[in-house]
This record gives structure tokens, C-alpha cells and sequence, in this order.
């Protein structure tokens, strides 16, 4: 049922050892151009956001604890180029061919950079979904917390806040809903609130009585309670 | 040395101290010595435990894993390197934390803008020119003396982009993507953040595109101090809400 991924109220991982603010922005070089890298590669437009985060999500348990972040990012990257069809297995082998690839025109340029990082790409869209809970309305969250429509799929319901009792505490619109948009089953918008829930719901040792902790979870996660 | 692909002959050759190599089903360990590389070689079944996955194709150290990737989508005239050292300056040296703190110092010190802040960041934002990838829905939330908030991503590492910059290496640590939600106090200690006793902590799991920027408390003793003034103080940290802001000095 879950994913190496959802690790929210985990125990075990140890102090947390910030860096200082004044680190570098990228510790190593390689992690620029892991950053970089990735972001060209999704501006060829052959997967969307969630595609790209179920990629990661898919590394075996043991790859996703071993590697670091921008591991994480290349490998789920190289994985997706595969998948879609942009590289072959021996294109990653170093089976090195020549050939103009179908793709080329859409490379992202130097100059349309700053344009593309500006433009962003919003996740609101219209829906024809009505809008079912009100500010301040009870609700629960679905349990097992699962993506309904493929098994194993993705989903953005963290298995600590599945079966748990809050209430609405604002509504963002309505938006992609990632179970769907990252199998290519269609943007699927609906209605997305921002739910809260007091953190004694969520742990058997909350920390102190009048602590919350807010999720944006999408309508088909959650059922009046 | 032996050509083992053409990527590896190119990037391989000047590392210090050796580099493991995995391609496939075998894997390499190039050794640096005196009298140049040696190269081993040494039979695996596989590399990973999941057969299927692509990734294990490329080298197995991390620069090389990149380097090679990065040169294979170069040679196809998928990626433009020129673009990539564009976005790694933009992320660098021009989008940052300054950006955040900017739109805190004028929070504090423009009534009208900080009700329109709370009301519709986004839009708020967006004219001051901080809009972008992985800000495209943008939300702020006020400290009070009766609550603090806090962000987390502990499902990836959802960050405000055009605010903050790229998120800080322990922002991404499995121990405060694990932590945050559960033990947000025991965090915030390790941050050398003491709460007072009737201060409740909202903790923000940004699970969808919406991101979340903290609007500290402001200083005391700051009401003389100009919109530039006031930026200086507000920290990183205070925006993500695992710090506080500076004393005013």
C-alpha cells in the first residue's frame, strides 16, 4: 500500500543538522546540472510534474533510502526518458548513434529560459466537478489511503493522514488531480482544500494539545464526517 | 585505458583516488595509480534489486551519472548546455530568499499590503514580479503570538520557488521530511527555536501545487527601521518557519 516516499511521522531518521543559511545554494557541482538537467529534459513536454514525481517514487525502497536528493532526481529521470521513449536502453548504455532525434525541435534554448522558468505551469483548471464541503465543514479522510484508480499508483494523500477526522479550512479552487494526471488517465480537475486536523488525530504522542497540522487534499480524498 | 562507452572514456579518466563504474549487468572499478588507470573488471548479476529499472544503465557515481546523462541528451540535440548554465545562474544568483524577504519587510510595514498578502498571495506576489515554476498558487501564513507555522513537504520537497530559491538541503533530509508533522517542537529546538507555552504550532504539509510562505512576527524594537532595513533581518528560515527573524541591533 505505501511507497518508501511517504515517510511524514516516521521515527527513526535522527537529528536534522541544518546547514548554515549562507550554504552554497548547490553543494556540488553535479547538483546544478542534475537541477538543470531535469528541467530541460521536461520542457521536451513528454511527461507533466506528476508523471516526473511518481517516476521517483517508483525507485526500489532501497535505491530511494541509498541515493541522495539529485540521485534521486537523475535516476527517476533516466528511467522516465526510457519509459516515454525519448532514449532507448543503449542510448544509456553509451551505444552512441548519430541520428537527428525527433525531438530536437523542441529543445529548450538558452534564450527561452527565463521565459519558461516565468511562466511557470499552474495546476488550477475548470472543472465541472461541484464543490461538496464548506469551510469549516468535518470531514475524513479516505481509508486505506490509495490511488483509487491504478493500483500502486500515485496519489498525494499521505498514508499518516489516511482515515483521519478535520475540517475544511479553505478551498484553493479546483485542481489537476495527480492520481490521475500521472498515468495519463486525463487532468481530472477537481475541487482542492487546504483540510486541518488537530495533531492528536494523526499521533498517539502529539506534542501539545492545541498543535495542527493543514493538508491540501483533493475532494475524492476526503468523505463528509 | 579500455573504452568501456564513449561517455565513460571522456569523463572517467580524471577523477582522483578511482571511480566505480556500473554498466549493466557488470560493473568496473577504474583505479588510479602510478602508471596510469588499471581497469578491473568483475562480474554482477545486477546492480540493483529491481531488474527493470533503466537508471542502473549509467555509471553509478553520481557526477558520472549526470555527466553521462547530460552528454547523451547533449549529443541528440535534446538539451542545449547553454540552457542548462542559464537556469543553474537563475537559481544561483538571481531567484532567492531575498525575494521572500522582501515581501515580508513590506508586510510589515504597509498595512494595506499585507491584508491583500493574506487575502490573495498569489496575485500580490505576481506584481511585485515573484511569480514562476513552483509558485504558481501561492499562499501566506501569519505568525501570531498564538500560533506559529511551520512548512513541509514529506511527501517530496514542494518549496516556494520564486520566494525562497531552491530549498535548503535539510529541508529535503528524510529526518525533517519524517519529523516536521509529528515532532514539529522537537524540530524547531534543533533549529534553536524555544515557543512559548501558549503558542500553538500549524504545521503545512504542502502535498498539492499550492506553496506556503511564513509571514514571521516583526521584531521589536524595529518601528524606526526603513523597508530595506527591516528585508535585512528576515531570514530563510523565518519564511519556512523553522527560524525566527534577527533581533533588530
Amino acid at each position: 500500500m505505501t511507497r518508501v516516499h511517504d515517510m511524514g511521522g516516521r521515527f527513526g531518521d535522527g537529528p536534522i543538522n541544518p546547514e548554515p543559511e549562507d550554504a552554497p545554494v548547490f553543494a556540488e557541482d553535479w547538483h546544478a546540472r542534475a537541477l538543470a538537467v531535469t528541467l530541460a529534459a521536461g520542457f521536451l513536454g513528454q511527461w507533466n510534474i506528476d508523471v516526473s514525481r511518481h517516476a521517483r517514487e517508483r525507485l526500489s525502497p532501497r535505491d530511494y533510502a541509498r541515493f541522495s536528493y539529485y540521485e534521486k532526481w537523475m535516476s527517476g529521470l533516466a528511467d522516465l526518458l526510457v519509459e516515454k521513449g525519448v532514449l532507448t536502453r543503449d542510448d544509456l548504455r553509451g551505444v552512441d548513434r548519430e541520428a537527428a532525434h525527433r525531438l530536437a525541435a523542441r529543445v529548450l534554448r538558452a534564450e527561452a529560459v527565463q521565459d519558461a522558468l516565468a511562466r511557470g505551469g499552474p495546476a488550477d483548471r475548470p472543472s465541472n466537478v461541484a464543490v461538496r464541503f464548506e469551510t469549516g465543514q468535518a470531514v475524513r479522510t479516505l481509508r486505506p489511503g490509495a490511488n483509487r484508480l491504478v493500483n500502486g499508483g500515485h496519489t498525494r494523500l499521505p498514508i499518516y493522514a489516511a482515515g483521519a477526522k478535520g475540517r475544511i479550512l479553505r478551498l484553493h479552487g479546483t485542481h489537476v488531480l495527480p492520481d490521475s494526471n500521472a498515468h495519463g488517465l486525463g487532468e481530472a480537475p477537481e475541487p482542492l482544500y487546504a483540510v486541518v486536523f488537530p495533531a492528536s488525530e494523526l499521533w498517539a504522542d502529539s506534542e501539545h494539545p492545541a498543535d495542527e497540522v493543514v493538508l491540501d487534499l483533493w475532494q475524492s480524498y476526503l468523505e463528509p464526517a | 585505458m579500455a573504452c568501456i562507452a564513449w561517455y565513460l572514456c571522456k569523463f572517467a579518466s580524471g577523477g582522483k583516488g578511482g571511480v566505480g563504474i556500473t554498466g549493466g549487468d557488470v560493473s568496473y572499478h577504474v583505479k588510479e595509480t602510478g602508471q596510469g588507470a588499471v581497469l578491473s573488471r568483475r562480474l554482477r548479476l545486477m546492480p540493483h534489486d529491481d531488474h527493470d529499472h533503466p537508471h542502473a544503465l549509467l555509471p553509478s557515481e553520481p557526477a558520472l551519472r549526470v555527466k553521462a546523462l547530460e552528454t547523451i541528451l547533449t549529443r541528440k540535440g535534446l538539451i542545449d548546455p547553454a540552457a542548462l548554465d542559464e537556469i543553474i545562474d537563475t537559481y544561483q544568483n538571481r531567484i532567492g530568499p531575498q525575494n521572500g524577504a522582501n515581501v515580508v519587510a513590506r508586510a510589515w510595514s504597509d498595512p494595506a499590503f499585507k491584508a491583500a498578502l493574506l487575502e490573495d498571495a498569489t496575485s500580490v506576489v505576481a506584481d511585485l514580479g515573484y511569480y514562476g515554476r513552483q509558485g504558481e498558487h501561492m499562499v501566506v501564513v501569519e505568525n501570531t503570538p498564538e500560533q506559529h507555522n511551520m512548512v513541509v513537504c514529506t511527501l517530496c520537497s514542494c518549496y516556494p520557488w520564486p520566494l525562497l530559491g531552491i530549498p535548503p538541503g535539510w529541508y529535503k533530509s528524510d529526518a525533517y521530511r519524517a519529523r516536521a508533522v509529528r515532532e514539529p517542537r522537537k524540530v524547531l529546538a534543533e533549529f534553536g527555536v524555544a515557543l512559548p507555552e501558549g503558542t500553538s504550532v500549524r504545521v503545512w504539509d504542502s502535498t498539492a501545487e499550492v506553496r506556503y510562505l511564513v509571514l514571521p512576527m516583526r521584531p521589536e524594537g524595529t518601528e524606526s527601521l526603513s523597508e530595506d532595513e527591516l528585508a535585512a533581518l528576515v531570514t530563510r528560515d523565518s519564511m519556512i518557519g523553522t527560524g525566527l527573524p534577527k533581533e533588530a541591533s
